[in-house]
């Protein structure tokens, strides 16, 4: 089979445009924020969240430069991995939602961090049960113009 | 009354910055930049040029002074997010543009041939006797052979492609001229180079020369080693060129600077270039 | 849409029967967070790319929901299992409504 290299698509904004509207005006709307918390309630929809085993999340300790943070996170079995940066003027990073032919549960990726914070992941097991981390990342001011 | 205490303040701020003199900390290790697994690597460090005259002993690499997370970006050619804009400035390269109907391909074909090396001696004196950078043959091409306009120094077009033609010397020593026609630019760049500028009077070698590998505020500092550029800067998120970088740091020391894409920085330009000479070309570096 | 908006995508050309692989992604995008303001003052509206979506062969591997905390020109590392030789669809949606797609092929051999 031929490999198809770089097929790019890129649908015109026409009609989808519309339908992110609303999206976007909720967005800059400072009072619907939600904290950190609340968005950990409606993930596990209220039920009880056990610290520590069967969720890693890996972060530097020190960041050298808080606009790109890289991240890990993995949880074997997970259906769904939040991840949360509560010392963010908007708390929410990511969801990971993996499917049937996803390998190993993890991912990587690069964040965001307004400031020194725990960053917080929480799992859905794959009994349905949840599990949370946190790892704290010191973000330093840089030397020029920083 | 409050200005002649701030005159002061800062007079303090620069003193604290510029003692001890000649503290410099040398890296703990020189290891190469070992990138796609073995692919590519590149030195470090390299015995300082002649005309530094002992002002240093080693030159390095602006990476040994990153944390391990910038570090590990530029060792995977995917993982450099700056590869996406050599991506782009190949797209550049290939696109007709102006009167004449040409591409940068139509004369010079294929890049990674006929621009290989042109980064490792860039800047240089040109056919007319003046100093030109990288930026300012991709300009004269575009203005006089393609017809088509400039673009600016500054402008992600500009950029993309530097960092596309930066990309064909990589691991190539940074090898520029700095006698016969160079030799007036280059003393005028080092000129530069050891001026204080700014309300904190500082030079470029106050931080550079005197201090690579000390602490400013929660940052290392480097030798200000060029052989990177363009680089990826995380703080920008974005490629920056090396004039807007002399711009940055003339502008922390609180001076009025000078344009990107002026005489005074393609002076400086060279300067700095030589005092890296025999470093390799990084292509795009990852720098925070 | 965001200027210039350019996916790249690292997968392995083949692999054996249900291999799990490594898969990289990066696309440029300046993932406008919706917090900066501009130099009169005025907020910046919020432009990113809210949601990225990876399939072979139809299923679903990853799908992730993007927030602002997303840095600029998003990275992704995640790995797959390839049960048959087909194609892995990666689409990227824009706040604007605009759709970037990618698709690479893997043989099973």
């Amino acid at each position: 089979m031929k490999i198809d290299r770089r097929e790019v698509l890129v649908v015109g904004a026409g009609a989808a445009a519309l339908a992110s509207l609303p999206l976007t005006a909720m967005a800059q709307d400072g009072a619907a924020e939600k904290t950190a918390d609340e968005l950990i309630a409606e993930f596990t929809g209220g039920a009880e969240v056990a610290e520590g085993d069967g969720v890693t999340l890996t972060a530097p300790e020190i960041a050298e430069n808080g606009n790109t943070v890289p991240i890990s996170v993995e949880a074997e079995g997970a259906s769904e991995i939040l991840v949360l940066a509560p010392g963010n003027p908007t708390p929410p990073v990511a969801t990971f939602k993996f499917g049937e032919l996803a390998g190993a549960h993890m991912a990587s990726t690069r964040i965001r961090l307004a400031e020194t914070q725990d960053v917080v992941a929480v799992a859905k097991l794959a009994d349905g049960s949840f599990v949370r981390t946190s790892s704290n990342v010191k973000v330093t001011i840089g030397g020029c113009g920083g | 009354m409050t200005i002649p205490l701030r005159r002061a303040a800062l007079a303090a701020m620069a003193c604290a910055l510029a003692l001890p003199a000649l503290a410099e900390t040398v890296p703990e290790s020189t290891d190469p930049i070992v990138i796609n697994g073995g692919e590519v690597e590149l030195q470090t460090a390299a015995p300082a040029p002649e005309h530094l005259d002992g002002a240093l002993d080693e030159i390095y690499s602006g990476w040994l002074f990153r944390d391990p997370d910038t570090q590990t970006m530029q060792t995977d050619d995917f993982e450099n997010p700056g590869m996406i804009f050599v991506d782009q400035g190949m797209d550049e390269w290939n696109m007709v543009e102006g009167e004449a109907g040409k591409s940068c391909a139509s004369c010079h074909e294929d890049v990674s041939e006929s621009m290989k090396g042109v980064r490792a001696t860039t800047p240089k004196v040109n056919k007319d006797g003046a100093l030109w950078s990288v930026e300012d043959y991709v300009n004269d091409c575009r203005t006089n052979r393609m017809q088509a306009e400039a673009l600016d120094w500054n402008g992600n077009r500009m950029k993309n492609l530097t960092a596309l033609i930066s990309m064909q010397s990589r691991g190539m020593p940074m090898d520029v001229a700095i006698d016969g026609p160079a030799q007036p630019f280059w003393e005028q760049g080092k000129e530069m180079y050891y001026t204080r500028y700014g309300q904190l009077e500082l030079a470029c070698a106050n931080c550079h020369e005197d201090h690579f590998g000390d602490w400013i505020r929660a940052d290392h500092l480097s030798q200000g080693q060029t052989n990177g550029f363009p680089v990826y800067r995380l703080k920008q998120a974005g490629l920056v060129s090396q004039h807007n970088r002399f711009r940055g740091c003339i502008r922390d020391t609180r001076a009025e600077t000078f344009p990107m894409g002026s005489d005074e920085f393609r002076a400086l330009e060279l300067y700095v270039a030589s005092r890296g000479n025999g470093l390799p070309v990084e292509g795009v570096s990852v720098r925070h | 849409m965001a200027d210039n908006v350019k996916p790249r995508v690292r997968v392995p050309k083949t692999a054996s029967k249900d291999e799990v692989i490594q898969i990289k992604t990066l696309i440029s995008h300046p993932m406008e967070s919706g917090q900066r303001k501009d130099k009169d003052g005025n907020i910046i509206p919020r432009s990113i790319i809210n949601r990225f979506h990876v399939t072979f062969n139809g299923t679903d591997v990853i799908d992730v929901t993007m927030e602002p905390a997303i840095s600029t020109n998003p990275y992704f590392e995640f790995e797959a299992k390839v049960p048959e030789s087909g194609e892995f669809v990666f689409t990227w949606y824009d706040d604007d409504g605009s759709v970037y797609e990618d698709k690479h092929s893997v043989e099973v051999s």
